[in-house]
């Protein structure tokens, strides 16, 4: 029998097993309970960090106007539409006077006539002054007369009546004057009163701006206080952003904001809080602040959706984590700190947080202290860790 | 003394090795299977663990969130908060819906909303960091396919995924994908603009809801259509040294809702939400297990028929039975290990290429190594009657 190939098989046989059982080892160990669990880690920096304030809103008109009639009535004409630019004391729209001008011929026509009621009062004067006149004359030479007993006194007394009757003719006449003036007087502000009626149908811009809607035609029936058209001014518009009110600590006004429409995602603009408002919404648990855009005329549609970023000031110098570290574990918050290779947890206390994911640590930590960020999997105290550079590969910590 | 197992193996060792690794292949789809059923169990423990909660509020008279749909107000979680013995208590929803990535592809995963900071909150990351912002940030599993950075598209909004996570699967196997609880709430109720449109004009044209003398009704009703105020579950942690069932009662009795304890979930997920899909796959598995042993029995049997002659020269020299009946044992013996080892090794290595998670245990391992030299020593049973059989005149006949 050869030797040779006998002791190759051999050695190949075994180097199949040695193989085999390697294999099986590495399987047991690399997988399963036994396996240690991937983790990278970062040791505990002092740094400063700027919190911000992150919220949504929409793009209101700070000013706006609904422009409809104050009394039921049907719309007679609507002389703009959506879009055009409009200034103050425009006309925009017109109601159906009905009966009003009408009204004011007719109140015209009283008005002439009280003018003719006037003149025949100042001729009514004018005929009783003459009256008096003469009765007062005749009423002296009466006097003269009986003074030298040329007349009885009862012929005086006749003419001293005359002259007493004159006097009161003529106080009535200038009564009567004095009476169609206040009629002229009251006719005139009636008319007046009507012309206001009058104007107060045409509907009339009351500022400049902008058409936002034309809620009524011409011929349709609008109750008072019902719209006809809208306006807003353009050069008003802010955002009105809501704010989760567990993240808006620090929101008030004059804080600068990086605002992000949905319509113009490439291009941030800047703005300001113009308003923090005092009541804040309970159902939502959110906080309402006005944002004033920097730039005077912005593009943007009335109700589209913006992203805000209100920046804070930068917070003093303390220890710095990313929020990717922090775990919850039975009700306390800390981290896994590495201690000798093996993990364990340390409560921590933290403070305020920025939006690109680090987060204070006032308690718990050293500087330079090792802190699991990212796990395979949930860790326990003093598991079996590996430490690796990065568990997803293409991405950056 | 000289083995006469090795010195035949040696003899025909690639024959051998090439049966064994045969086998063992069949083995590895064996544990597989296994490993299959062991991952969807996982799966369903997977969510309760990592939804953090000792408890779940869910609408009176469901089995929700997971298993069944279930809607309660979200302002509900701030009456749980007061009763006693729960020391935190969060909103949470489970949406299964496509989320489409930057690619445009879509990926079906389970949207879960939740409050940040709170439980059911993912509880470790892989990479990247936890959501910071109120709205419009993703933490997404791996499985996804997202890397970070990327902009998906949740119904009509773009979320950034900010952060990745590993293992965070819906009882069904979806990866998951966390937003923020308002996000959720808005994606879960929100329709597509053609059913809103719809809608509204439906609404309009009712004539109860737009009345010619009630200006902005119409308005109101619809502003109340597409508000959305609802919820899936609220996670309860207990306060320490309180029970579970001793917090759920009351919360059952006096806040008239269902509240499921970390076993009743587990009863719900395990023996009824998975209880079809596990007996499929147990079935299978035991057909599996079935064949394997038939083939290896069949494998020994013929190995011995073709030594046959072989068998008939040993007993002509006068080797006792018992050597030949060891030598037959000790070579299925060693086709068992060899097919136990490269099926394990197989097994894990093809493991993490499918789709679900496949769950490979020591114990099923331990279990399939028994079971497999149980079988092989069964099988060589038969064999080894029929080598006690051969006439020793056969080697010569």
């Amino acid at each position: 029998m050869n030797q040779r190939p006998h002791l190759l098989r051999r050695i190949g046989f075994s180097a199949l097993a040695v193989v085999l059982v390697a294999a099986l080892a590495f399987v047991a160990l690399r997988t399963g309970p036994l396996a240690p669990i991937k983790v990278t880690v970062t040791s505990v920096q002092e740094g400063k960090l700027s919190p911000a304030i992150f919220g949504i809103g929409t793009v209101e008109a700070r000013r706006s106007w609904m422009v409809g009639p104050t009394v039921a009535g049907r719309v007679l004409s609507v002389r703009v539409d959506v879009g055009d630019t409009v200034i103050a004391g425009q006309l925009l729209a017109e109601m159906d006077p009905v009966d009003l001008d009408q009204r004011l011929s007719a109140l015209d026509a009283a008005l002439a006539r009280a003018g003719s009621t006037q003149a025949a009062a100042q001729a009514q004067v004018a005929d009783t002054t003459a009256r008096r006149e003469l009765a007062a004359i005749n009423a002296k030479r009466n006097q003269d007369l009986a003074a030298q007993n040329f007349i009885s006194a009862g012929a005086l007394e006749g003419r001293l009546q005359e002259k007493a009757s004159a006097d009161a003719a003529l106080q009535a006449a200038q009564a009567n004057l004095s009476g169609t003036a206040q009629d002229i007087n009251r006719l005139k502000a009636e008319r007046a009163a009507l012309q206001q009626q009058r104007g107060n149908v045409r509907l009339l811009a009351p500022a400049d701006g902008v058409i936002t809607s034309r809620d009524a035609e011409a011929g349709s029936t609008v109750v008072a206080g019902q719209p006809v058209l809208r306006l807003i001014d353009p050069a008003s518009l802010w955002v009105r952003m809501r704010v989760d009110q567990g993240r808006s600590a620090g929101l008030a006004p004059g804080l600068k904001a990086n605002i992000v429409l949905r319509s113009q995602p490439r291009t941030p603009l800047q703005g300001q809080v113009a308003r923090v408002e005092l009541l804040a919404d309970a159902v939502t648990e959110e906080r309402i602040a006005q944002i004033a855009f920097a730039a005077p005329t912005v593009t943007a549609s009335v109700g589209e959706l913006a992203e805000v970023e209100l920046q804070l000031t930068e917070t003093a110098a303390a220890l710095l984590l990313p929020n990717a570290s922090i775990q919850r574990l039975e009700g306390k918050t800390g981290v896994w700190r590495l201690a000798e290779g093996k993990p364990a947890f340390a409560p921590v206390r933290l403070g305020v947080s920025s939006l690109d994911g680090r987060v204070q640590v006032l308690e718990g930590l050293k500087s330079g202290d090792s802190v699991v960020v990212y796990s395979q999997k949930a860790l326990t105290e003093g598991a079996r860790v590996q430490v690796v550079d990065t568990l997803v590969k293409g991405s950056t910590p | 003394m000289i083995s006469l197992a090795g010195r035949d193996i040696a003899h025909s060792w690639s024959k051998f090795v090439l049966t064994g690794i045969g086998l063992g292949l069949l083995i590895g789809v064996t544990l597989t299977m296994a490993g299959v059923y062991r991952g969807m169990v996982d799966d369903a423990h997977a969510l309760l663990n990592n939804s953090g909660a000792d408890l779940w509020v869910v609408q009176k008279d469901t089995q929700g969130p997971y298993a069944e749909s279930s809607s309660i107000k979200d302002d509900v979680v701030r009456s749980v908060r007061g009763m006693p013995g729960v020391a935190q208590a969060a909103n949470v929803t489970y949406f299964t819906m496509q989320v489409q990535g930057a690619s445009g592809d879509d990926t079906r995963a389970m949207v879960v909303g939740i409050e940040s900071g709170q439980s059911g909150e993912p509880g470790y990351l892989v990479a990247g960091r936890q959501i910071t912002r109120g709205h419009y940030e993703a933490v997404a599993d791996v499985k996804t396919g997202f890397a970070l950075g990327e902009r998906i598209r949740i119904r009509r909004h773009y979320y950034t995924v900010v952060g990745l996570t590993q293992r965070m699967v819906s009882s069904g196997g979806d990866p998951m994908v966390f937003i923020a609880l308002k996000d959720a709430q808005e994606a879960q109720f929100l329709k597509d603009n053609d059913a809103i449109q719809n809608d509204r004009t439906r609404t309009a044209a009712n004539p109860a809801f737009n009345r010619p003398g009630a200006p902005g009704l119409l308005d109101a009703v619809q502003a109340l259509q597409s508000s959305s105020r609802s919820v899936n579950a609220v996670l309860v942690q207990l306060a320490p040294g309180f029970g579970a069932e001793q917090v759920a009662e009351p919360i059952r009795r006096w806040k008239h809702l269902q509240v499921f304890t970390r076993a009743g979930m587990e009863d719900i997920l395990v023996a009824k939400l998975i209880a079809t899909s596990a007996k499929q796959i147990g079935m299978f598995l035991v057909i599996l297990a079935i064949v394997s042993a038939a083939i290896v029995a069949f494998i020994i049997y013929t190995m011995t028929l073709g030594k046959i002659r072989e068998i008939a020269v040993l007993k002509l020299i006068g080797t006792r039975n018992i050597t030949i009946a060891s030598m037959i044992l000790q070579q299925a013996l060693g086709l068992g290990l060899i097919g136990f080892i490269v099926g394990k090794v197989a097994a894990t290595v093809w493991a993490p290429v499918f789709p679900k998670f496949v769950l490979l245990l020591t114990q099923d391992a331990f279990t399939g190594l028994i079971v497999t030299l149980l079988i092989c020593a069964l099988a060589s049973t038969l064999a080894i009657r029929t080598a006690l059989k051969v006439d020793p005149a056969a080697a010569i006949g």
